[in-house]
């Protein structure tokens, strides 16, 4: 409620930095001494890398767009579900809370792998004729179910950390229901789930590179054919590695403070 | 069913009329048959030791506890049967709880404005100007953009009794109001209480606050084991109270 930290405060700034910056100083550290060993008369390490970092970051474009869109779609699906879970109809919320109960509880590959193997590669739809369905498509599918299921547990639980007395109060203000959970409950929730529903994001775009494994061309698999392309040094495996997660502890790294931040200001409040 | 009003209520028939009201939790009886009439402009103070079924009583007039058997008329109409329209008895009747229960995400004039804008669907300029009368009666006129979390819990309270009135109700609850707050503020809350039932709204007040009771309440109604043992004018009940039960409670308390 009160405005806690408009300004960015100095020591999240500080860690960031800190963060990064150390990060960058084992990459170079890394890449220093691998490409001090692989002094040959081919290519440095740090050369074949710089050559296959564009194919590199395209592959990761892709991880970054398979998480958006999952976690788009596990947004919209997750609240619907969540709200399922909390109807006062038996019908509508015990089929919610199995559908909840069976996703989170399930590893990400194998609903990954499920997902791959009976979703066709190809469908026939009306005007469009036979589509093909990209393995990254599938995969997002994958990713978004396990997210989903965890947004609604969120949401589920968000409403239920809701006061009592806020139920009854906007009810003797002769509220409906919908009213009180539109402009009462749902509110107060969205502050609560800020937090973990950024958390789910970070973890969703760390995930992604499992989609390797089944043969998606995101950041990791990249990272590999052009190893194997390179000729499969063993040298460039810790510059390569080493980059790979940079990139991905770039794009995460801010959001795990911002969630950080947003935590710390929603308790004090 | 037994006796229904007439359609139209007229003010000389009570305005909340309770009849053989039973309600358990589980296995636990609360109200083991409460008959209580109020009449418009009445004020009414309910005492009694903590677990005699006062609150639970207050709640049902509103419809915010569902109730075993027996019948509650409210301006003569059946509140108690299977298709009650809820929604239209919570516009006449206002209800203060002992935690305030404001809104924490919205101002203090928008706790007050919310129902009548969105419940009675009023407009805009309309319910601002009566929200901030009302605030200002409550003399909270310049606290109306602060959110209720920067307000101490007597602020809080008379917010909270702004925002019910803001519907204009027939009759106000309270719900042991003062009890959560600290001993400095219950006065200023209890002066805006006073303050609405000289002004003739109907008031039924779960209390602990007995001078108060004694002050302001047209009959005093003391109820334990989920009965009424006893009531009557508050000089009555205070000063000559005929039950031992009452007796007993008063001596602890006063």
């Amino acid at each position: 409620m009160t405005k806690v930290s408009t300004v960015p405060r100095p020591n999240s700034l500080v860690s960031i930095l800190a963060g990064a910056a150390l990060l960058l100083a084992a990459l170079a550290v890394g890449v220093i001494t691998v490409s001090q060993v692989a002094q040959g008369p081919a290519d440095s390490s740090l050369n074949v890398l710089r050559r296959w970092c564009p194919f590199i970051l395209q592959g990761f474009m892709l991880n970054i767009l398979m998480s958006v869109i999952a976690m788009i779609l596990a947004t919209i699906s997750g609240v619907v579900l969540g709200f399922m879970q909390i109807s006062h109809l038996a019908i509508v919320r015990q089929p919610a809370r199995f559908v909840t109960h069976v996703f989170r509880n399930s590893p990400w590959l194998v609903i990954l792998f499920a997902i791959m193997l009976m979703v066709p590669f190809e469908i026939t739809l009306p005007y469009f004729g036979l589509v093909m369905i990209p393995g990254w498509v599938k995969a997002t599918i994958g990713f978004t179910l396990p997210v989903m299921a965890n947004i609604a547990e969120i949401l589920r639980g968000a409403v239920a950390s809701i006061p009592t007395g806020q139920w009854e109060s906007a009810e003797s203000l002769a509220f409906s229901r919908m009213q009180t959970m539109r402009h009462v409950i749902l509110p107060q929730c969205v502050r609560r789930m800020l937090p973990s529903w950024m958390n789910w994001f970070a973890l969703l775009t760390l995930m992604t590179p499992i989609a390797a494994i089944l043969g998606v061309n995101e950041a990791l698999g990249n990272t590999q054919a052009a190893m194997e392309a390179a000729g499969s040094s063993p040298d460039l495996l810790i510059p390569f590695y080493l980059f790979l997660m940079c990139i991905f502890f770039i794009f995460i790294y801010p959001v795990s403070v911002w969630t950080k931040r947003l935590e710390r200001r929603f308790s004090t409040t | 069913m037994s006796t229904e009003y007439a359609v139209s209520w007229s003010p000389d028939q009570p305005i909340i009329d309770i009849r053989g009201l039973h309600k358990s939790f589980g296995s636990f009886e609360v109200l083991k048959g409460i008959d209580l009439s109020v009449h418009q402009g009445e004020v009414i103070c309910i005492i009694g030791p903590s677990g005699s079924g006062k609150s639970t009583l207050i709640r049902t007039i509103n419809g915010l506890t569902p109730i075993n058997k027996g019948e509650i008329f409210v301006e003569g109409q059946l509140i108690t049967g299977p298709k009650v329209d809820k929604l239209a008895l919570r516009r006449k009747v206002g209800m203060v709880f002992q935690q305030y229960n404001l809104f924490p995400h919205r101002t203090v004039l928008d706790n007050v404005m919310m129902a009548p804008r969105l419940v009675l669907k009023e407009p805009k300029a309309e319910v601002r100007e009566r929200a901030r009368a009302l605030l200002a009666k409550v003399r909270l006129a310049e606290k109306e953009d602060h959110f209720p979390g920067e307000l101490s819990g007597g602020q809080q309270q008379r917010v909270a009794i702004a925002r019910s009135l803001c519907m204009r109700p027939d009759m106000m609850l309270f719900d042991e109001v003062t009890a959560a707050l600290d001993p400095e503020t219950v006065k200023e809350v209890l002066n805006t209480i006073k303050e609405l039932a000289t002004e003739g709204m109907t008031c039924v007040l779960v209390t602990h606050e007995m001078g108060f009771a004694r002050e302001i309440a047209d009959r005093v109604i003391f109820t334990d084991g989920g009965r009424i043992v006893e009531m009557g004018p508050p000089a009555q009940i205070f000063s000559d109270p005929q039950d031992t039960r009452t007796k007993e409670f008063l001596s602890q308390v006063l």
